[in-house]
């Protein structure tokens, strides 16, 4: 089945301006803190990963239309409904219809300083060398793959040079699908602005992305 | 700001009167809904509504960009320091108590008089929160995403920056779990300013790429 992702947006056009804000301008409306906490909340009980929650966010289908909380709302909503952990007859209700379903964790007040100072590491021990080294010479894969994938869709198909190792990192692809951490080394891609975006790109420009291993092909 | 402050929990149980209006008539429909949500998450014994407050707390009060100014300020000011944040950023932000969600894993980027760094994120909004705490709606916002990495000029000219056209712009799409911080140049008229001072010059945007550090005269 194909997977659509609505939060591609790199070096499309037409969006408008961008509106600088105030440095201590955090929150717009009193229900969105407690958004941002419950996705947090939730997150730490284990229920899924950061990437399957990124994958529940991109695919929703009025995501060009919400607000950034309201992403994060829908995408929270979809989620517990999924696993059925909140289910919508509870969510109109107000109120717990269903029993609960066992979790593996629960973040206590407590914890919330040492969890949010531990935060989740990607980093992984390699057994395998690494493919590429800095200053080589790679090219992207062309094709999107039908699930959540991080390589965006304007540096697809594209030549670079890889300038940094980042070490082994879980592999947003295959943990996005549930299908376990599979952890490849991973590298920042620097690409000139006119491979990219061709003559719209000013001198100087280079972009760099993180791509993982296996988005790259020696060039 | 303390939206989050306003919506305490000891409310959440009361029903309506009967005449009509009840005691959420004041709030709006998202209010209501993310409202139902946390209580149904609270009762199934899912998320414990102080934490929740924790939470909120924690980004309100203590994990902002005056994390991330103290870490430039350190850099402008100890050689040693700047050595170390430019081999491994990550060891040296935690030194200053900076670690954990959001920036596991952090490369910091040094702005020169012949290359500007520009941070973004295309792909949704990663950012590193232990630096300069949540992000703001910009950042978050398709303008910004689609245009950074096409036309990161015209993107500095919205927040009123422009740089001279020989200065190469290098934009950083955080694509994976590596998080960047942006030191920005010192500015000329800070020698003798010591690191809370220099620290105050040092704004979030500065630190994203879209702003220079503040002039101590300006």
């Amino acid at each position: 089945m194909a997977y659509t992702t609505q939060a591609d947006l790199g070096g499309r056009t037409g969006f408008g301006a961008v509106t600088p804000q105030a440095e201590g301008e955090l929150f717009h409306a009193g229900w969105e803190p407690r958004v941002l906490a419950l996705t947090l909340a939730m997150g730490a009980t284990r229920a899924w990963n950061i990437d399957q929650s990124r994958a529940a966010r991109e695919t929703l289908s009025d995501y060009a239309h919400l607000s950034y909380y309201r992403i994060w709302l829908a995408a929270l909503t979809r989620l517990l409904a999924e696993r059925g952990l909140a289910l919508p007859d509870e969510l109109a209700a107000g109120q717990v219809l269903h029993p609960p379903l066992a979790l593996p964790r629960r973040l206590a007040a407590a914890d919330v300083p040492a969890t949010l100072a531990r935060g989740s590491p990607t980093l992984r021990d390699g057994a395998e060398p690494p493919r590429f080294a800095p200053g080589d010479a790679v090219r992207t894969c062309a094709d999107p793959p039908p699930h959540h994938t991080r390589l965006p869709g304007y540096a697809r198909g594209k030549v670079g040079r890889v300038e940094r190792r980042h070490g082994v990192h879980v592999f947003a692809d295959s943990h996005a699908q549930g299908l376990g951490e599979q952890p490849q080394w991973l590298y920042s891609v620097v690409f000139d602005g006119a491979a990219l975006f061709g003559a719209d790109a000013r001198p100087g420009l280079t972009v760099a992305i993180d791509a993982w291993q296996s988005y790259l092909e020696p060039a | 700001m303390s939206a989050g402050h306003d919506h305490g929990h000891d409310d959440h149980d009361h029903h309506d009167h009967g005449d009509g209006h009840d005691d959420h008539s004041h709030l709006g429909e998202m209010d209501l809904r993310v409202r139902a949500l946390e209580t149904v998450l609270t009762g199934k014994g899912h998320v414990d509504p102080a934490a929740l407050d924790a939470l909120i707390d924690s980004y309100q009060t203590r994990i902002g960009p005056r994390n991330g100014a103290r870490v430039v300020a350190r850099a402008w000011s100890d050689p040693a320091y700047l050595d170390w944040l430019q081999r491994d950023a990550s060891a040296a932000i935690a030194s200053l108590g900076y670690t954990g969600r959001q920036g596991e894993h952090m490369v910091a980027v040094f702005n020169t008089p012949a290359q500007h760094h520009l941070v973004v994120c295309t792909l949704c909004s990663c950012y590193p929160w232990p630096v300069l705490g949540l992000p703001p709606t910009w950042y978050k916002s398709a303008p910004y995403r689609s245009r950074a990495v096409r036309d990161p000029r015209g993107v500095l000219a919205d927040f009123g920056l422009t740089l001279p056209e020989s200065t190469a712009i290098r934009v950083w799409d955080s694509t994976a779990e590596v998080r960047y911080l942006v030191i920005p140049q010192r500015p000329a008229g800070s020698e003798g300013l010591d690191e809370a001072q220099l620290a105050g010059l040092v704004s979030r945007d500065s630190m994203i790429g879209t702003a220079l550090a503040r002039s101590p005269a300006g």
